[in-house]
């Protein structure tokens, strides 16, 4: 099949290939899909705690090219945006950028799937360290 | 020696006509264009004598006689002739049909419509290697079995199934035998006596000659194998496909059998080495790969590799210059990988991984060393981009992970 050139782009010079420190509270991981569905992506995002934005975002992406592509394209889109604003990204957008086929429109999904996930696994990251602050704190009052 | 991009190595999906065979056809285009059914006049018996030559030159390639030799329009016609026509011809015989869940679609597809008939049909699965079991084959015989249709190798993984034993048990069971042998003939040495074959079906652009024409061997003695045709009209090929021979496929078809028949003792040899140098390349720079099927029963030109932790499409997306086919099926609605590399028992992440090379005349060394060096770039960059690679070498177990699918 033919891919845009910005797919192919993307697949050979991934942006922000790598894994964030999965342990650091001010990192939120997602991993969505599945081997046996042929794509599994991890997305994490790293959020500066002074200024609620993202500082940094990293991606590794088992599955096709443009799989590859629309979750190098999130961690790209990610950078710079407040946690609300990176849940304003819709798959529609990933789809438009790269000019996805309709077969290919999954690997869009799933990119939205792993912004939403690392950005739900960061929030519950600082509920608990919250909570955990706060028990920590009361002893100290 | 410089090589050629893009490089062909997809040889089981077709071949390129080998330049001796459109030599042979070229003159049946323009000069003895006669129809072959034309009785009465020089036209007509020029290009019956053509296809007669023709019909000898396959017959001999297989050990049949020419008379066995039906033509059709390319495999997938001679497989759904073999089985339709059996099930139809042998209706009072029996309704029940032995194949296996790694057979090309071509035999699945025609046995799943058979079943909406009234047929019943048994798949048989498959061992690790690829292989039938030949006790689940003796088991499945019942009264009611007119036919068995088991491929000769497989077009994904190569594997060979053991059809000489195959045609004997169908033999003392009084049951017809059929065999796509498609990637097979022509290949390696295949003789329709030793193998106890009823029925074969073969195909002229797997072996070097043109698209659009194939044939059924149709065994006329011992027993002599009676078919319902498909295909009804002027009652040519002894009414078993009726229509307008296909003179310069035929020609050419003939012509690719004489040349496979005299060349393939030193070509699957040749082939066989530059096969397992691929395969000691590929071994010896990456871990975590696995050979589909079994390497002791298998095409000398075939290799189907899963590169663990990295998807199909991406890596031939990697190596685009590089003609092969992948097990992933990415690009279809359903997302289904290989249901032949499932049937092995593979899981669906390495069923996804596969990669099938197909090796063939025009393959060289230089060739190899290229895709050799190419993979193993584009493996490993893909694997430090893969999530599935470090949860691995993290010690995580994958195959008991939990994957968040809802919605996929």
């Amino acid at each position: 099949m033919a891919y845009s050139d910005k797919v192919i782009d993307h697949y050979e010079n991934p942006r922000n290939v790598g894994s964030l420190p999965k342990d650091d509270v001010n990192v939120g991981t997602g991993l969505v899909g599945a081997p046996e569905c042929g794509d599994v992506m991890k997305l994490q995002v790293k959020v500066n705690p002074a200024t609620g934005v993202i500082d940094d975002a990293k991606f590794k992406t088992f599955g096709c090219g443009s799989a590859i592509a629309s979750s190098s394209l999130a961690t790209e889109w990610l950078k710079g945006k407040t946690v609300d604003e990176a849940l304003a990204i819709k798959n529609t957008d990933i789809v438009n950028e790269l000019s996805l086929p309709p077969v290919k429109i999954h690997c869009s999904v799933l990119a939205e799937d792993a912004i939403k996930a690392a950005i739900s696994d960061y929030k519950k990251k600082q509920t608990a360290e919250g909570k955990t602050a706060e028990k920590v704190a009361q002893p100290t009052a | 020696m410089a090589i050629k991009l893009p490089i062909y190595m997809d040889y089981h999906a077709t071949t390129p006509t080998d330049p001796r065979v459109l030599e042979a056809m070229l003159p049946y285009f323009t000069q003895h264009f006669g129809n072959a059914a034309s009785r009465n006049h020089p036209f007509g018996w020029e290009a019956e004598e053509a296809v007669e030559k023709a019909r000898k030159q396959i017959a001999d390639l297989i050990g049949a006689n020419a008379k066995e030799i039906v033509f059709t329009s390319g495999a997938t016609e001679s497989d759904n002739l073999a089985i339709k026509g059996v099930a139809e011809m042998y209706r009072e015989k029996g309704n029940h049909i032995i194949t296996a869940v790694t057979e090309h679609k071509a035999i699945i597809d025609t046995c799943k419509r058979l079943e909406k008939d009234g047929y019943r049909v048994t798949y048989l699965p498959v061992q690790k290697d690829g292989r039938i079991s030949l006790d689940e084959l003796k088991a499945a015989i019942s009264d009611k079995t007119i036919l068995i249709t088991i491929m000769a190798a497989n077009n994904e993984i190569g594997v060979i199934q053991p059809i000489a034993e195959i045609g004997a048990i169908a033999k003392e069971k009084g049951i017809l035998f059929h065999t796509d042998a498609v990637q097979m003939v022509g290949k390696v040495p295949f003789d329709v006596n030793a193998l106890k074959v009823d029925m074969a079906s073969i195909s002229a652009h797997k072996m070097y000659g043109p698209k659009g024409v194939g044939a059924l061997y149709v065994r006329r003695r011992n027993p002599r194998v009676l078919l319902s045709p498909i295909i009804d009209g002027g009652g040519h090929e002894r009414g078993m496909r009726s229509g307008t021979l296909n003179v310069t496929g035929i020609v050419g078809f003939g012509k690719a059998a004489e040349l496979c028949k005299q060349e393939m003792a030193v070509e699957s040899e040749r082939l066989r080495g530059l096969r397992d140098y691929l395969n000691d390349k590929l071994h010896k720079r990456l871990d975590e790969i696995y050979i589909n099927g079994s390497m002791e029963h298998r095409l000398p030109h075939n290799l189907n590799i899963s590169f663990a932790y990295v998807e199909g499409e991406s890596l031939l997306m990697g190596i685009n210059d590089v003609a092969v086919s992948s097990g992933s099926a990415c690009t279809s609605a359903s997302l289904e990988p290989s249901y032949v590399l499932k049937a092995l028992g593979a899981g669906d992440d390495l069923a996804h991984s596969s990669i099938r090379f197909g090796l063939g005349r025009w393959s060289t060394k230089e060739e190899v060393d290229y895709v050799a060096d190419k993979l193993t770039s584009v493996v490993t960059k893909l694997r430090d981009m893969s999530p599935l690679y470090e949860l691995a070498k993290e010690g995580v177990d994958l195959s008991t992970m939990v994957w968040q699918t809802e919605g996929h």
